[in-house]
């Protein structure tokens, strides 16, 4: 792999440190007017998920980690594996196991299109599209012509994931939500 | 063609307050009695500043195939003037420096750099804080703060007299990364930037003074108060943890200032960097006599971001470095 320097750090860059992938998240030039310029990087360990903080000298430079992007829709589960298909046509799938999945495992829908991310050609991550439309399978009954601003309530989806959500909302109704912040943006 | 984005990177609305701002400064000069100048970007010096990457380019030139230099700053070229016998000056300059991209730096921007003759450092300090008010009305009082205070405030250290050792260590601890053979200078420019700067100008605009004399760059220096160190006759504006500006003493003498510019070239080639052009042309001003005067350089980009309230410099330029 090539080795990237700090002037080429931006964010989505995939390098490697401390022996494993990360993702470059924000980079910011820290530099006095006269002085020694420093890069001030934040990185997501794609392993743990971590997000760490660190500083690197103007010059200093980072192997790039081999780390590709596909786009995978969702299958099925066997409880034990998540399996996955590319959607280039190639119908190639791809079992992914708990570990890999994290946390979007509470968005998992069939037939939508994931982000998978491979490392060496192993699966190390999956992420959800920013937004996902989810039916509600279990919450109080809505509150009959509250329909303006005011409390919310719980809500199960399908895919297992709870959601806070007006007190209009009804169970068997679609609602769209932002997997990054967990929160209901509307109706579907 | 859609996906190339050739929309501007500050607003149409932001462009009109940013002309706003431009013709303020504009009056304050001309209500000061100082002359607007314009001056070539491309120099036949540059900056041998270690720490600044000129760039440069080969023009076609009546004495032929030449190698100019962007500026780096109007610096040389203006100091030229007030040896001619121009008086007090300033300038809107568009200044070039490679590699400097970021939410704080643009590959190009826009110095605002004056020069007053007859000037203390203390005179130059209220006339900048005059102009910065001037943009950024609710900045809260002035505080003069000893860059020796700020270190012994918030590290514990005397900046001055430190360890080497101990102050490398520090510098590694605060980054979160080796500084264990970095020269003392780039340990404390890291403290400053990463613990110092942040805490800076908020509710009052920080004016920074008595600089370690090897961080003098075109300043005079002169003897610490408190016990006969040497500090470097500087000053620097912070505002909500942004470094607006840069203020001197400035260095009259050309015997010094070649010298200088041949010690800069040697640790340049020290750290693997190319030699920079010495700008002879200001060496011989200054052996013509440059009145002793004090002059200072401010970031208008940083400032109008400030006046109007946005997080980066390229939410108020018209067109940004792109970053991707």
């Amino acid at each position: 792999m090539a080795n990237y320097s700090t002037n080429e750090f931006k964010a989505g860059l995939k390098v490697m440190l401390d022996g494993d992938p990360c993702n470059i998240v924000e980079n910011e030039l820290v530099k006095p007017g006269k002085g020694q310029a420093f890069s001030r990087v934040k990185l997501r360990n794609l392993n743990t998920g971590r997000v760490w903080e660190r500083t690197f000298k103007s010059g200093e430079s980072l192997e790039g980690a081999d780390v590709l992007d596909l786009e995978m829709e969702y299958l099925y589960t066997d409880g034990d594996m998540w399996y996955f298909m590319r959607t280039d046509g190639s119908f190639e799938q791809y079992p992914v196991a708990k570990k890999a999945l994290g946390d979007t495992e509470k968005w998992l829908k069939e037939q939508v299109a994931y982000t998978v991310t491979l490392w060496n050609d192993n699966i190390i991550g999956v992420t959800p599209p920013n937004f996902i439309e989810l039916e509600v399978t279990e919450t109080d009954p809505g509150l009959k012509g509250d329909t303006a601003q005011g409390g919310s309530k719980p809500a199960t989806l399908s895919s297992g994931a709870v959601v806070k959500v007006p007190l209009f909302i009804n169970q068997g109704e679609v609602l769209k939500v932002d997997t990054r912040s967990g929160e209901y943006v509307s109706r579907a | 063609m859609n996906e190339i984005d050739w929309q501007p990177t500050a607003t149409i609305e932001t462009l009109r307050q940013r002309a706003r701002c431009l013709a303020k400064i504009r009056r304050f000069f001309a209500e000061h009695g100082v002359l607007e100048v314009e001056t070539p970007i491309l120099g036949h010096g540059g900056s041998t500043d270690l720490h600044l990457d000129s760039l440069s380019l080969t023009a076609t030139t009546p004495a032929g195939r030449e190698r100019l230099w962007l500026q780096t700053s109007p610096e040389f070229h203006m100091k030229r003037l007030l040896a001619a016998g121009s008086g007090p000056i300033f300038q809107l300059a568009r200044s070039f420096r490679d590699g400097e991209v970021g939410r704080r730096h643009n590959l190009e921007f826009t110095m605002l750099e004056w020069y007053r003759p007859g000037f203390s450092l203390a005179n130059l300090i209220d006339e900048t804080e005059a102009l910065v008010r001037l943009l950024l009305p609710d900045a809260g009082s002035r505080r003069l703060r000893r860059y020796r205070e700020l270190f012994r405030d918030h590290l514990k250290i005397d900046p001055f007299t430190v360890a080497q050792t101990d102050l490398r260590n520090l510098a590694s601890e605060h980054g979160n990364l080796d500084m264990s053979d970095s020269p003392r200078d780039d340990c404390l420019d890291l403290l400053m930037s990463l613990v110092i700067e942040p805490t800076l100008g908020f509710e009052c605009i920080d004016m920074v003074i008595d600089y370690p004399a090897s961080q003098a760059a075109l300043a005079r220096r002169r003897c610490d108060p408190e016990d006969g160190a040497e500090v470097a006759a500087r000053f620097e504006v912070y505002v909500q943890g942004l470094e607006l500006a840069n203020g001197y003493d400035e260095l009259t003498d050309a015997n010094e200032q070649a010298t200088r510019f041949a010690a800069d070239n040697i640790e340049r080639k020290k750290n693997g960097k190319s030699p920079v052009d010495i700008d002879v042309r200001l060496v011989a001003a200054l052996h013509a006599g440059m009145p002793a005067g004090s002059g200072v350089a401010l970031g208008v980009d940083r400032l109008i971001q400030l006046a109007l309230g946005k997080q980066c410099v390229a939410e108020v330029m018209a067109f940004a470095t792109p970053v991707s």
